[in-house]
């Protein structure tokens, strides 16, 4: 089944037939997958960068009645929307890769865990599993391969940011409220309902089918040499060509604004709100993990917009999906909004600025979970690269150099 | 039949499910740390706060609660350790690998600090209006941390209504700090469940099934919340100022019973260790505060032993003999009314399964106002009584309506052990320093008996002391050594305790109207349980259901709160299991020293049946005054 060709892309938005990479997969042992794995240097998709095959090899060794594979589809931050091309335009290359890591891992369990604004693809994503299903991609002993049975399911979130961080994930699965584990132990010891459980972005399950094509020696053609492959980009904001976009890693800032068409950019944030913010003077910087690592969300902000209104929208957008367990990230995020607000109302000391940011270095190291670790983020890096704009209202060019 | 706490608390609040080797010396078993520089060998999968702990190195902690679940949320337990990006809470992190932990660096001393100013500028309100002030977590971290200003503000008004709704406990949720321990408490180590965090971010507080308020949902009001909240965010429905206006009511005559745990922990609201019975200086506190009479719960227990000791061996004569209402064995103690409102919650199916007597609180109740009334010439309206408890269930138990039969309210307050402590020291009084006194009479003094119904198993303890010497005719000593049945002993959370009976001896004069010889128990194994907490009560219901091993039980002890009455919800702040012991200990101690240690034996039970109850236990007016109905109540609101 092909389809007709919409976008153009190295490795994910490149050709691909159905059931191409599961075929191939199950002519090969489940040792030589991870090794083609850990030889591609695959690492997370969804902003930590965690390398897969660590991932994986951890859940293959562990010992257990019950594994699991979690596609995580909570594709919650602020500005990012390339699991929702994929999972509408590529489901192949989704499913088929948790397939691919259930045989690897030994899973017979997959569970696709959809963002709750996603319902709308529910529909056509239970379809195309229905398909795989006739096919013989999902069910028992999967196109013939004695003994191997892995099938999954849809969970539709009930739209909490924090359930995008995979033990928060994994409690919600389970019924509990959204709110984070403390880790050690990690999912893939101790997961859902206590399994073995590997949780994967979407993005990071579609390159695999591609990696077991074409061999990981070959992923590693593209890219860095810390960073292989290619990156899905969520472009927005101020630019004449917002969409997603496939590129690979090591791309500057500036290129990137090249090929949208942005036009007086003042500002890229990077990495959605949990994301840092760049000023002009370090757009020549490379997305890398090696240099800014990023979940792929990117928001273009030309002369015109008011960084210091930015930076509310952000927090007030933590204050509301803290999940509220831990002291640092429920309160922290509390007063890093009211310290913006006193700069707006012009109600300010820079000696309690200090100290806020100072409570903002507490909560990247104290939180309990990554989103309270990184939603100071923004707050630090907007504050320390506008402070001529935000303080001395130095508009335009003066700006972040 | 250990208790593993099993529980419903999500795995985001449980610890890493490593179990502590069984031979640490083993190879694999240990792991060498490095804390502070100094080597350390733990046990695999020790917690960074439990190793510290053992090597005196004191961490700060707020979340975390030695009788609790982990949950790891409050982060005042941070440490460093070297190759870890972020600070690891040092309560959740079990040892695995030989880690090197830092407890005090620049950036652990600069985030406790942080996040202890957090907390305390969303801490509305001011200390020396607070009840726990001098008894609070946050407050000794503050001053640990030396915080001397609010650091990020604090809040300036009131953002909840304070919930006094409930007879038992009351919620001021704006002193609340969100460490979770309450839903702790009463998810996990109570199986209870009425409390959970609401709400997401800056919104997020701890409630109730629609936010409802705590009379209207399943709350048990064991208080062991109470107990375990590290701040005044939750307290005990306080009567004092009730009591003190009826103290100072000449018109009113103020009578005081006191239970037999407040006793074996109120030295601790003075300071003194855990451990110290204070009976005496107790009675003479009381006096001096100005309650007209100070009597003994005690005694009231040996006569809940004679009722409830009748009424079981009448429920197995039914059952055994005339094959009768074989579903009201196993009988269930009725004593804890944390226990019963449970089993009116989520076993309602089981109602005629509990004793039908009163608690030892109610019936002394009923008995001041009726036959103390009548002895003493007093109009029973001007006589107001006051029950001295470890537990705030206690307090909704005396406004149950149906807790009238002396023709008034039968208990007119609930007095926790911490509330007297406080009235006793706005008396100006120092409780350790005062001489001892007795009871008044005419109830006197109780055996010790009624004085184990503190402790887990002790209600169980009495009553075969009472049963099984009324049964065999031969003495308890005969079977246990100093009449000290030690299998129902212990903290264990359920105990099962089999005894045959292989002679029995002449029917006492009392029970000849019903039948007139022993017979039908000789050769039968009496089969009893005892359970604490109704996590574990739980355990032994369900068991019951499924037909298993309790459910051919004869009688089942059951009491609310983890530990019995000596960990009760009303009993001084804070409690761990070393601290119940102690008090449990201190009550074994002092029983040992009485005379009179069986309740069919102490000389004012026989008198009151002789000149009061004239038709004997469980006759008539016994029902009529002394014997009580349960209703059903729902699953999931009250």
């Amino acid at each position: 089944m092909k389809k007709p060709k919409v976008r153009n892309g190295k490795i994910l938005f490149s050709e691909y037939t159905l059931g191409e990479g599961v075929r191939k997969a199950l002519t090969l042992s489940r040792e030589d997958i991870l090794f083609e794995i850990k030889d591609s240097k695959l690492k997370g998709r969804g902003g930590a960068g965690f390398p897969v095959s660590t991932k994986w090899m951890l859940g293959a060794a562990a010992i257990a009645e019950r594994k699991y594979i979690i596609c995580n589809a909570d594709e919650g931050e602020p500005g990012t929307f390339k699991d929702r091309v994929l999972l509408v335009e590529y489901p192949e290359l989704v499913f088929e890769g948790m397939v691919i890591a259930g045989y690897a891992i030994g899973a017979k369990f997959g569970i696709l865990y959809l963002r709750g604004e996603y319902e709308y693809i529910r529909k056509s994503l239970q379809d195309f599993l229905e398909l795989m299903r006739k096919e013989n991609l999902l069910g028992k002993n999967i196109l013939g391969k004695e003994g191997f049975d892995f099938d999954i399911k849809i969970h539709l979130g009930s739209s909490a940011y924090v359930c995008g961080e995979e033990t928060a994930l994994i409690e919600s699965l389970e019924g509990h409220r959204g709110e984070a584990r403390n880790r050690p132990p990690y999912p893939v010891n101790t997961g859902f309902r206590g399994m073995p459980t590997s949780v994967n972005n979407v993005e990071t399950l579609s390159c695999v089918p591609h990696i077991i094509l074409n061999g990981g020696n070959w992923f590693k053609n593209f890219g860095t040499e810390k960073s292989t492959g290619t990156k899905l980009f969520s472009i927005s904001g101020d630019c004449e060509k917002p969409d997603v976009y496939e590129w690979e890693w090591g791309i500057t800032i500036a290129e990137m604004l090249e090929k949208v068409g942005a036009k007086n950019t003042k500002a890229v944030q990077i990495g959605g709100a949990s994301g840092i913010c760049i000023p002009k003077s370090q757009f020549n910087r490379k997305i890398a993990y090696e240099d800014i690592p990023t979940g792929g969300s990117i928001i273009i902000f030309d002369k015109n917009r008011d960084m210091l209104k930015i930076l509310k929208n952000f927090m007030e957008f933590f204050v509301e999906e803290s999940c509220g367990q831990c002291t640092p990230c429920r309160i922290g995020n509390t007063k890093l909004l009211e310290g913006v607000k006193m700069i707006e109302n012009e109600k300010y000391t820079f000696a309690y600025l200090d100290k806020l940011k100072d409570l903002g270095k507490t909560m990247q190291i104290a939180s309990k979970c990554g989103l309270g670790q990184s939603s100071p983020n923004s707050f630090i890096s907007i504050l320390e690269n506008f402070k001529d704009e935000i303080f001395y209202h130095e508009n335009g060019d003066a700006n972040g150099k | 039949m250990e208790n593993k706490g099993n529980g419903r608390a999500p795995v985001s609040q449980k610890p890493h499910k490593i179990e502590l080797p069984l031979h640490p010396e083993y190879i694999g078993g240990s792991v060498k740390v490095q804390i502070n520089e100094k080597e350390i060998i733990v046990p695999l999968g020790t917690t960074i706060l439990e190793a510290c702990k053992k090597n005196n190195i004191h961490i700060p902690t707020l979340c975390h609660h030695d009788d609790l679940c982990i949950a790891g949320v409050c982060r005042v337990c941070v440490v460093e350790i070297e190759n870890m990006r972020t600070l690891q809470a040092s309560c959740a992190f079990p040892i695995t690998a030989p880690i090197k932990i830092k407890t005090a660096t620049p950036m652990v001393r600069k985030a406790r600090k942080n996040i202890i100013d957090l907390l305390i500028s969303e801490h509305y309100g001011e200390c020396y209006s607070c009840f726990r002030n001098n008894n609070c977590e946050l407050q000794s971290l503050a001053k640990e941390y030396g915080v001397d200003h609010y650091n990020f503000g604090h809040v300036q008004k009131p953002r909840f209504k304070i919930d006094n709704s409930s007879y038992s406990v009351v919620r001021d949720m704006d002193k609340c700090i969100l460490c979770k321990r309450c839903v702790r408490t009463c998810i996990d180590l109570q199986e209870v469940g009425v409390l959970e965090a609401i709400g997401r971010g800056d919104s997020t507080h701890i409630g109730t099934f629609f936010d409802k308020q705590l009379s209207d949902v399943i709350c048990i009001n064991c208080g062991q919340c109470i107990n375990r909240c590290p701040t005044g965010a939750l307290r005990a429905n306080d009567p004092r100022d009730e009591i003190w206006r009826a103290i100072d009511d000449p018109k009113k005559h103020v009578v005081i019973q006191t239970a037999p745990s407040p006793r074996a922990a109120i030295g601790e609201e003075f300071g003194l260790e855990a451990g110290h019975s204070m009976t005496g200086e107790l009675n003479t506190a009381l006096r001096r505060i100005g309650f007209d009479k100070v009597f003994d719960t005690n005694f009231t227990a040996d006569l809940t032993i004679m009722e409830e000791g009748t009424e079981l061996i009448l429920r197995l004569y039914n059952a055994l003999v005339k094959s009768e209402n074989l579903n009201k064995i196993p009988q269930f103690t009725s004593c804890s009314p944390g226990w019963v409102k449970y089993l009116e919650h989520f076993y309602p199916q089981y109602i005629d399964n509990l004793s039908s007597a009163k608690s030892p609180q109610q019936m002394f109740g009923t008995l001041i106002k009726t036959f103390y009334a009548q002895e003493e010439n007093i109009n029973p309206a001007d006589i107001v009584t006051i029950a001295v408890m470890p537990c705030s269930a206690k307090k909704f138990e005396c406004n149950r309506p149906e807790m009238v039969d002396s023709g008034f309210k039968d208990v007119d307050f609930g007095l926790t052990t911490r509330e007297l402590a406080q009235m006793i020291k706005e008396t100006g009084i120092f409780l350790p320093e005062l001489p001892k006194s007795g009871f008044d009479e005419p109830f006197g003094e109780a055996s010790g008996a009624g004085l184990i119904f503190g402790a887990t198993g002790g209600v169980m303890e009495a009553a075969l002391r009472t049963v099984v010497e009324l049964v065999t005719g031969k003495k308890v000593e005969n079977l246990f050594e100093n009449a000290n049945i030690t299998p129902v002993r212990g903290f264990e959370g359920i105990r099962y305790v089999e005894l045959p009976i292989e002679e029995v001896g002449d029917v006492p004069e009392m029970y000849k109207k019903y039948f007139s010889n022993w017979n039908w128990l000789k050769g039968a194994t009496l089969k009893v349980a005892v359970a604490h907490g109704t996590a574990n009560a739980k355990k032994v219901m369900e068991n019951i259901k499924a037909g298993g091993i309790f459910s051919e039980c004869h009688f089942i002890e059951f009491m609310g709160c983890p530990g019995g009455c000596i960990g009760g919800g009303g009993q001084p702040i804070p409690t761990n299991a070393e601290i119940r012991a102690k008090r449990a200990e201190a009550i074994y101690k002092e029983e040992e020293g009485l005379p009179i240690r069986k309740s069919h034996e102490n000389p004012h039970i026989a008198y009151i049946y002789e000149n009061f109850l004239t038709d004997g236990p469980c006759g008539h007016k016994s029902h009529e005054l002394l014997h009580t109905k349960y209703i059903k109540r729902g699953e999931y609101i009250a």
